[in-house]
């Protein structure tokens, strides 16, 4: 072998070991992290946690039961009303945005998709709380949607451009309305990857914490009311992991855990959705 | 016998692109009108104004007049909804529904229609329109199966047969074998003959021995032109102008 054709096949080795290494290291704290609550949280994950509410420091046992429905809650309330939002914006992107309206549109989801979500829980505050005089589940769902929405909007147009021109064509040749068409053809054809992107929103709004401290403020108690505080998975591992406490520490540790664990079921629904779509 | 439709000096731009110039032509009741050319000769562009195909194409106009039911249907009062209800179209690639059973890709048309027909009513539609596109006997044991699983050919005819099933008078095809073997090829031909006793139909192709076999009368374009038109023996036996000649002698195309 000439030394040329052996440095490049000997290039060709290094950059393939190059790129392999960036993809482990990319997974990497995805594991170190989940192993590492795992072995932290351990003492704490029982079925307690998940069914008790949280007991003053000191007390033991105590869970995290009213964050979990708080989450829940919260997050049901963002995509109740985000997802006729968002889907529909999608849309009208995907189906009808070809003039200046809808690049001004597009343009502001994106921006919006980039505000910091510490500023959305600022914008929930003045918007919601301020008025109301008193922190509320309210407040923290819209400022959460303001996190779903860009990012379902933007992938409901995606998956709607996806769908060949053809099969608009055959449903319109027959003779079906444009809205019709859109709606039970179009958007049906589309249907797994819009629902894929409703979850991978949903997992990525679960998990916030900024947005919900000045909104949701968290509650130690059950919920009373949408208008009251509300707890969440989050802002209880929040305030335990910043306390003095050695066993809220471990309650922080495994209250993440959930949290994670809910993330890894809808990531992995969305995954099947995709893959059944062929 | 009459004719379905006149079409009268009909041109069409896309944007300042003239591609289509004064056609004036009269298709048949009842029978098979084939389009023939080159590529590029607008045959594509002058069927699909005949549904109104082009409506969401911007920059996209027309004039002239499309007559059909005694009305001129390229005009902006007539509703293109009504009108495709009456004048089917199958399209070159099968497009049929995706997500869709055999038999939903059928109902479809009955379904978002609004026509408010029965269950037992749609069911009896979709029978008599998959027998009519030559596809029951292939199909009927599995119904519910996905219409994207079905082989090239049986796409094609299922698509014929889901345009059927909102009782068209005229259907148009475009190109409707060219993505299609030999075999699935000879069977739409049998089929257009065979719908032809009941329907008008227009068939695009730049298939010379397709439009042959299959038409009873043959359009030429040539660059947006109506070169000629006439019975289809007539047509290629004894061309009236040289080009058409030319063409059908393979000296261009």
């Amino acid at each position: 072998m000439t030394s040329i054709a052996f440095r490049r096949k000997a290039t060709d080795r290094i950059m393939k070991a190059l790129f392999l290494l960036s993809a482990f290291l990319v997974i990497l704290p995805l594991f170190l992290i989940f192993f590492d609550l795992l072995w932290k949280g351990a003492k704490e994950l029982k079925w307690s946690l998940l069914t008790d509410l949280p007991r003053p420091v000191g007390e033991p046992g105590g869970g995290i039961a009213n964050g979990i429905l708080g989450t829940l809650t919260v997050t049901g309330l963002a995509m109740a009303g985000g997802i006729p939002l968002a889907v529909l914006t999608g849309i009208y992107l995907a189906e009808y945005g070809k003039g200046a309206f809808a690049s001004v549109v597009r343009f502001a989801v994106d921006l919006l998709a980039g505000v910091p979500s510490i500023i959305l829980g600022i914008f929930g505050y003045v918007l919601w709380v301020l008025p109301m005089k008193r922190f509320s589940a309210w407040a923290g769902a819209s400022a959460l949607a303001m996190i779903f929405i860009p990012i379902v909007v933007r992938t409901t147009e995606e998956m709607l451009k996806t769908v060949p021109v053809s099969v608009r064509e055959g449903a319109l040749a027959l003779g079906i309305e444009r809205w019709k068409t859109t709606l039970f053809i179009t958007v049906r054809t589309a249907a797994a990857g819009i629902i894929t992107g409703i979850l991978l929103a949903m997992a990525r709004i679960l998990g916030e914490t900024a947005p919900l401290l000045f909104t949701a403020l968290g509650n130690q108690f059950w919920q009373t009311g949408l208008d009251q505080p509300i707890a969440t998975i989050p802002l209880q591992v929040f305030s335990y992991a910043i306390s003095p406490y050695d066993d809220w520490h471990g309650k922080a540790w495994a209250g993440a855990v959930v949290l994670i664990l809910m993330v890894l079921v809808l990531s992995t629904v969305a995954r099947l959705l995709t893959r059944t779509r062929k | 016998m009459d004719n379905a439709i006149e079409v009268k000096k009909l041109s069409a731009w896309f944007g300042d692109h003239q591609v289509l110039r004064e056609i004036t032509m009269g298709i048949r009741r009842n029978s098979v009108t084939s389009v023939m050319g080159p590529s590029g000769c607008g045959k594509s562009t002058f069927i699909r104004c005949l549904n109104r195909m082009h409506d969401l194409t911007p920059g996209f106009r027309m004039t002239g007049e499309v007559l059909f039911d005694g009305r001129n249907v390229i005009s902006e009062k007539v509703d293109p909804v009504f009108l495709r209800r009456k004048v089917g179209m199958v399209f070159q690639q099968p497009n049929p529904f995706p997500r869709m059973s055999v038999f939903a890709n059928v109902a479809v048309g009955l379904r978002f229609n609004g026509k408010g027909k029965s269950k037992s009513e749609i069911v009896e539609v979709v029978e008599r329109s998959l027998r009519m596109a030559a596809l029951w006997d292939e199909v009927k044991d599995h119904l519910d199966q996905m219409g994207s699983s079905l082989s090239g050919g049986q796409q094609q005819r299922l698509c014929i047969a889901r345009a059927l099933a909102v009782e068209p008078e005229v259907l148009l095809m475009d190109e409707p074998c060219s993505a299609l073997d030999p075999v699935s090829t000879s069977k739409i031909e049998d089929l257009i003959e065979d719908l032809s006793e009941k329907y008008t139909i227009v068939v695009v192709t730049h298939n010379m021995q397709q439009a042959a076999r299959i038409s009873d009368s043959v359009a030429f374009f040539l660059l947006g032109e109506l070169v000629e038109m006439d019975k289809s023996a007539k047509m290629f036996t004894n061309p009236s102008d040289r080009r058409t000649e030319e063409y059908i002698t393979g000296r261009f195309g």
